[in-house]
């Protein structure tokens, strides 16, 4: 446990120093990213304002405050992509991954998390200039601040756990491209990516619940952002890692058959 | 005309290489199909609240993410492969290879990549175009097809120009692959019309990244809304770029110096 502890600590604090030390090529990459959101955000307010001032519960302020904290936790899904087996396997990278002592899924969560600490920090300016930009309402609780912290991090693990998972078909096929978009565009429309679920129809909402991807997405935005009540605040933490047993005991099952597939290429 | 002849043999080149692996066909169609179903959705919801978004009715824009989609196609088949080889090239000091060939430099990187697959986005955009011109048929006629024509001309010229200018930067910071990821970005700001983003915004749009020529302006020709000074403006500005983005391609050339330097 303290082994796992120390390298932990020490692929976190590699990766942090690492992607500090490529400020200008995260930047690119975080304010490439900010785009999205902006659209939602103009598209959205644009209806609210049409519209008497708000839709699904959100005024042109909810709004603003909800897809400036999304530029936060859509960071924070960053994670190992699917599509990079691919590379692992062609590389023989994965050949070298198989000879640790340690899980190779410790060594992604450990990596990403680091860097995720550079993200934040990196992060906080352009966080000030949207807000500036486009004027959120948030006015969050000490409880909810607690809340968003935790969850962030729960959002992280929960997709991390998921893309492993969905990554893992590469050791079958090599032809995923449509297989990963579809996941992709699912995951778009039911986690609150696109918007918050209570501007979908009923039916969507009630689809969503069903599905890991809000917990991931929606739910951390919300705690900071929404006003939920107590016990579902502290409810979704709980759901949150419902969802991470789920989706890590799965990838950890589907890859234990992956690798019997797997015969090593270059190394 | 050697700059058309050269571009269709590495056309003809790039087919050859692509037609080999006809399921990449497949899996190309299916992925501009759920592209294409996620925007609808998208379009779908934002009209199940509103009739018109920034004065844009749903024909309207359906047709504004029907160009956003053709000009997606255009770049991702011609105009960034080849930029992005560019870019290695000038990394790996293998640039000399295509110096040294008896040819105008700046037509022969940029003309030596073409993804055919990649074109079905080309096609999926222009069905979509069609279906929205058929539901505005009444306001459609010849002008505006000409003026749909010139102006997607001009949006092309000035994404390459573009392009081109920021790759030729490789020459001075070598690493321009996040290049890539805000571009990206960028374009996909391109989904709704410039118009209803805050003035900061819609300028930076339009003159820092010529995103709102590319497609909004071909969009307005598409809808009847787009006025004569608007397209002379587009012509001029395409022009200029191409000029100056020329100009900034040898400027930047003199400062390569090869790959055994």
């Amino acid at each position: 446990m303290r082994n796992l502890l120390d390298f932990y600590l020490g692929q976190m604090r590699i990766a942090a120093v690492t992607q500090l030390q490529y400020r200008a090529a995260n930047y690119f990459y975080m304010i490439g990213m900010v785009a999205e959101p902006v659209v939602y955000l103009v598209v959205w307010s644009t209806i609210a304002a049409a519209q008497g001032g708000s839709v699904g519960g959100y005024t042109a302020g909810g709004f603003a405050a909800y897809y400036i904290v999304w530029t936060l936790v859509r960071n924070m899904n960053i994670v190992f992509t699917p599509y990079g087996w691919e590379w692992r396997i062609r590389e023989g990278q994965l050949s070298g991954m198989l000879l640790r002592p340690i899980h190779p899924l410790h060594g992604d969560i450990a990596y990403f998390a680091g860097w995720k600490v550079a993200v934040i920090i990196l992060w906080l300016p352009i966080a000030a200039v949207l807000a500036l930009a486009f004027r959120p309402e948030i006015n969050p609780t000490w409880q909810e601040v607690v809340v968003f912290f935790i969850a962030i991090w729960g959002a992280y693990l929960i997709r991390t756990m998921l893309l492993w998972l969905l990554g893992m078909i590469t050791f079958w096929t090599t032809r995923v491209g449509a297989l990963f978009e579809l996941y992709f565009a699912a995951e778009l429309l039911l986690s609150g990516r696109l918007v918050p679920m209570s501007v979908m129809p009923p039916w969507v909402q009630e689809l969503s619940a069903w599905m890991p991807f809000r917990w991931a997405f929606q739910y951390p935005i919300e705690a900071l952002v929404g006003d939920l009540p107590t016990d579902q605040l502290w409810l979704g933490l709980g759901m949150q890692a419902l969802w991470i047993v789920l989706a890590g005991g799965a990838a950890l099952f589907a890859w234990r058959w992956a690798v019997k597939q797997y015969s090593a290429v270059g190394g | 005309m050697n700059v058309i002849r050269l571009w269709l043999n590495f056309v003809r080149v790039g087919v050859l290489g692509e037609i080999q692996y006809r399921v990449n066909f497949l899996v190309q169609l299916l992925q501009s199909a759920i592209a294409l179903a996620t925007a609808l959705i998208v379009l779908a919801l934002i009209f199940s609240y509103t009739q018109t978004l920034g004065g844009w009715t749903g024909p309207e824009l359906l047709a504004l993410m029907g160009v956003h989609t053709l000009v997606g196609g255009l770049i991702h088949m011609s105009i960034q492969p080849n930029m992005e080889r560019l870019m290695q090239d000038v990394q790996n000091g293998t640039l000399d290879y295509a110096l040294i060939k008896p040819a105008d430099s700046q037509a022969l990187v940029s003309v030596r990549e073409f993804r055919l697959w990649q074109g079905v986005d080309v096609i999926v955009g222009a069905l979509v175009i069609g279906y929205a011109v058929y539901q505005l048929r009444e306001i459609f006629g010849w002008q505006q097809a000409l003026a749909f024509a010139a102006a997607l001309g001009c949006g092309a010229a000035m994404i390459y120009a573009f392009w081109l200018i920021l790759t030729t930067g490789a020459f001075w910071f070598v690493r321009m692959e996040n290049l890539l990821e805000l571009w990206q970005g960028l374009y996909s700001a391109g989904r709704a019309p410039v118009g209803i983003y805050p003035d900061w915004l819609k300028y930076g749009l339009t003159f820092l990244v010529p995103v709102a020529f590319a497609v909004t302006v071909p969009a307005e020709a598409v809808t009847g809304r787009l006025t004569l000074e608007t397209l002379a403006g587009a012509i001029a500005l395409a022009a200029a770029l191409l000029v100056g983005a020329r100009w900034f391609w040898f400027f930047g050339l003199r400062r390569y110096s090869g790959a055994s330097a």
